[in-house]
């Protein structure tokens, strides 16, 4: 959710082919930080440090202004982030039908907690505000996968199933 | 549906029906249509039409078919297999399947609902333009262009009393007049679809079950206030709803229904789709303006009003998903007929999001003014697992709950505010014996307090103050004076704080104080949780007396920590318990505590 703590990671060499396209797409576009900024993490999975460099000289704006959008919405990642991200909705449906002992589960299954990697990068996990499809709460997604009627036994059987797939 | 000649197979497409498998049902159908040559065995046309949401995602995929000889016959729970009965049962020897046709409560959930906003979903096909077209799509706006001055069509909305659905129930005609009025050529018009009501979802299905009739109502506003530029804000978290917007706003250019001179009317319009990233707050009018400017979304003070500076400074009108959908129908069939629905201060239909404890969760629109309580009973089938029903709570996280006494309030705006709830958006989370008030309060401060943009002390520090003290009460550590400190601050954070969500975020506290008192008192009293909900406060034991036998504790449990054999009572073994509260949730006879 919203208003997670900023946090350096360490520059790396990254190949800013596609961050730089993703600019031009949206170099003249009124408002175009943000898409840029959607666009960059959808396709490196997570914001890295040298696009913000690269987003703050193209587009004019100071790099505090970028971080500023970076922590304030839920959507963006300074962090690599895992291969299957694991989500589950902590809406108010989902929360009544008992959303708590499946976010519970997970974190004592994966060793990790909210907005957590585990150091494999197979997971990261999230609680969501609202995923809107409250009629089969408690709801799980895997990726794009939804699993809905979710129950501590569930848990068992999505990380056997994720588990037994490739990292590649 | 105006062809009857043919056979039509509907299959449900909505997020609920796509998760539920709906894709490879339709493969199936596809594939053996073509396969078995049904349609030459038939000697008519057989169609597969995939559709958004009907509205009962809980037993999808739903599968409608549509014949001349049998009319309309629903089937749920569809899988695969069950394609190759349908197609040689039904469709070629025309015999009805009784054992997988959807039961009598399918007909009384439809049959008790008045659809208009919702007419196309789960009917046309949302990503065909000619689906919509056939339905009178576009009919409304041609008029507006051809036949109204701008100033009649507000005036006929404004006639027909449509009240704005995203939440506060402004009037939607006086809204489009004072941006009419705003000096200007440039003007900025905006669809919110941010939806960020948790327990709300009626916005994201009319995008994916009826993408067109939004377009066309914000085609009709721009056209009656005089905007050319128009944005979709919708949430990043809705996949589907922004690529089926996405392709009819490409179609809609591609045949001139978008852009310059549409379809030679000499009217133009832009539109495009602007995603949000994951903030509750950003539903805000100005915080969402902000949002698309590309700044962080923090609501500012208000004059100056959007009508008059907003989006890039230029004018701009607001308006939600379902206002936007409602409007073709009152162009079409006319102001006198929209504010004959409905009750005296809130005409025409509503959608409730129904969820929780209900026996048939479920989108239902219904005309303002039926009761909470056959909204529940009669359309959505009552409380599941035969459970006392104890409160409903309405209108998001600004909302309040609602409990028994008071469930023949009608759902309009006025009289929702004065049981002490709200309308919101449309979201009712129906809640039974085993859910505790005072953790719905905490709830909803824990959403409120983490979505708090920062910039109010009130909002920011009172939120986080208040959490504290719930928390507190639900760990069994509370005091009896908290509960006046509750009331003064959140009779304090409403007053002073900037924007909506500060503004109202202590109604949860506020409404369950007012009805559900004894279970603030129990908890920090008797440092007793009288719904067996709060962990901390549970002594986690199988009441013999009340134990039926029935064994569905066991099958919950994923940590064998119960015993149970046939004909004995059960037991729970604390060492083994990882409190999950899975066995409580399944014993329908409220033997664990
Ligand atoms: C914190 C907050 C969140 C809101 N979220 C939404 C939302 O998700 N969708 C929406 O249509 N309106 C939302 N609103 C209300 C809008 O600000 C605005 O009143 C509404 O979109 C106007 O449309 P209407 O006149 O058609 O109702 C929200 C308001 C506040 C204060
Ligand atoms: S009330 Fe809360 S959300 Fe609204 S502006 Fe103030 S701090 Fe931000
Ligand atoms: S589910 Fe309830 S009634 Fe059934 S055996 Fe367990 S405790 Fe007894
Ligand atoms: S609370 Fe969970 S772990 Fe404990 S007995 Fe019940 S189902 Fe088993
Ligand atoms: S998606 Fe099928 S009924 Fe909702």
């Amino acid at each position: 959710m919203s208003n997670a703590p900023a946090e350096e990671i360490p520059a790396e060499e990254i190949d800013l082919t596609e961050a730089n396209e993703i600019i031009d797409k949206y170099l003249t576009l009124p408002g175009n930080l943000m898409p840029v900024l959607q666009g960059i993490q959808d396709a490196y999975g997570f914001v890295p440090k040298p696009t913000i460099d690269l987003v703050a000289e193209r587009l004019n704006v100071y790099p505090s202004q970028i971080y500023g959008v970076l922590t304030f919405y839920a959507q963006f990642h300074l962090k690599p982030r895992g291969k299957f991200i694991i989500r589950v909705c902590v809406g108010t449906a989902c929360h009544v039908q008992g959303a708590e002992r499946i976010t519970e589960t997970f974190f004592g299954r994966l060793g990790i907690g909210h907005a957590e990697t585990t150091e494999d990068l197979r997971y990261t996990f999230e609680k969501v505000a609202c995923l809107g499809a409250c009629g089969m709460a408690p709801l799980a997604m895997v990726n794009d996968d939804t699993y809905g009627k979710m129950t501590v036994q569930k848990v068992d059987e999505i990380i056997e199933t994720y588990n037994a797939r490739p990292m590649k | 549906m105006s062809d009857n000649a043919g056979i039509k197979i509907l299959i449900c497409q909505g997020t609920g029906g796509i998760s539920a498998g709906a894709k490879q049902v339709e493969a199936e159908f596809t594939r053996l249509i073509a396969e078995k040559g049904i349609v030459a065995q038939v000697g008519k046309r057989c169609d597969v039409v995939k559709t958004g949401c009907r509205g009962l995602c809980a037993n999808d995929v739903l599968v409608d078919v549509i014949t001349p000889e049998l009319g309309r016959i629903t089937y749920d729970f569809v899988v695969p297999e069950d394609v190759a009965a349908i197609l040689d049962q039904h469709i070629v020897n025309n015999e009805v399947i009784e054992k997988k046709k959807a039961k009598a409560y399918y007909n009384t959930f439809v049959d008790q609902q008045m659809r208009v906003v919702m007419t196309g979903c789960g009917q046309i096909d949302p990503e065909r333009l000619d689906a919509y077209l056939e339905e009178d799509g576009f009919k409304a706006i041609e008029k507006c262009v051809k036949e109204m001055k701008p100033a009649e069509v507000i005036d006929e909305v404004k006639k027909s009393g449509l009240r704005g659905r995203g939440g506060g129930g402004f009037p939607t005609g006086m809204k489009w007049s004072f941006c009419a009025a705003s000096p200007g050529n440039h003007k900025y018009l905006i669809c919110n679809a941010d939806e960020g009501d948790p327990g709300a979802f009626m916005d994201r299905s009319i995008l994916e079950g009826d993408p067109y009739c939004v377009i066309e109502g914000m085609m009709i506003a721009a056209y009656a206030i005089g905007c050319d530029a128009g944005y979709v804000y919708v949430r990043a978290e809705y996949p589907l709803a922004i690529d089926r917007l996405q392709k009819a706003l490409d179609t809609c250019y591609e045949k001139g229904y978008l852009g310059k001179n549409i379809q030679g009317w000499g009217f133009d319009f832009d539109m495009r789709i602007k995603k949000g990233a994951g903030a509750f707050v950003c539903g805000e009018e100005t915080a969402l303006m902000a949002s698309i400017e590309g700044e962080r979304g923090m609501p500012r003070p208000r004059p100056p009003f959007p009508a008059v500076k907003g989006l890039w400074g230029f004018p701009t009108n607001i308006n939600n998903v379902e206002t936007f959908a409602n409007v073709r129908h009152i162009i079409n069939k006319g102001s006198a007929w929209y504010a004959s629905l409905g009750t005296d201060t809130t005409k025409g239909t509503k959608i409730f999001a129904v969820t929780g404890k209900v026996k048939h969760t479920g989108l239902v629109e219904v005309p303002a003014g039926m009761s909470v309580r056959d909204v529940i009973y009669q359309v959505c089938g009552g409380i599941a697992n035969n459970r006392k029903f104890k409160a409903v709570q309405a209108g998001g996280p600004s909302g309040g709950c609602i409990p028994a006494e008071v469930l023949d309030t009608p759902v309009d705006y006025d009289s929702l505010i004065k049981a002490g709830a709200m309308m919101g958006s449309g979201g009712l989370v129906v809640m039974d014996e085993t859910t505790c008030m005072v953790d719905v309060a905490r709830f909803f401060l824990s959403f409120t307090k983490m979505e708090s943009c920062g910039k109010c002390v009130p909002c920011r520090i009172g939120l986080k103050a208040m959490l504290d003290i719930l928390e507190r009460i639900t760990e069994g550590r509370g005091e009896m004076a908290d509960i006046d400190t509750l009331l003064e601050m959140g009779a304090t954070i409403k007053k002073a704080s900037l924007c909506g969500l500060g503004q109202t975020a202590p109604n949860p506290i506020l409404s369950t104080v007012k009805y559900f008192r004894h279970e603030y008192e129990a908890h920090i009293q008797d440092k007793r949780c009288p719904s067996n909900s709060c962990k901390e406060l549970l002594l986690w034991q199988v009441v013999p007396e009340k134990c039926v036998k029935c064994g569905a504790c066991l099958r919950a449990c994923p940590s064998n920590a119960i015993k149970w054999e046939k004909g004995e009572v059960a037991e729970l073994i604390k060492e083994n318990c990882t409190k999950c509260k899975s066995c409580y949730d399944a014993c329908r006879f409220m033997a664990i505590e």
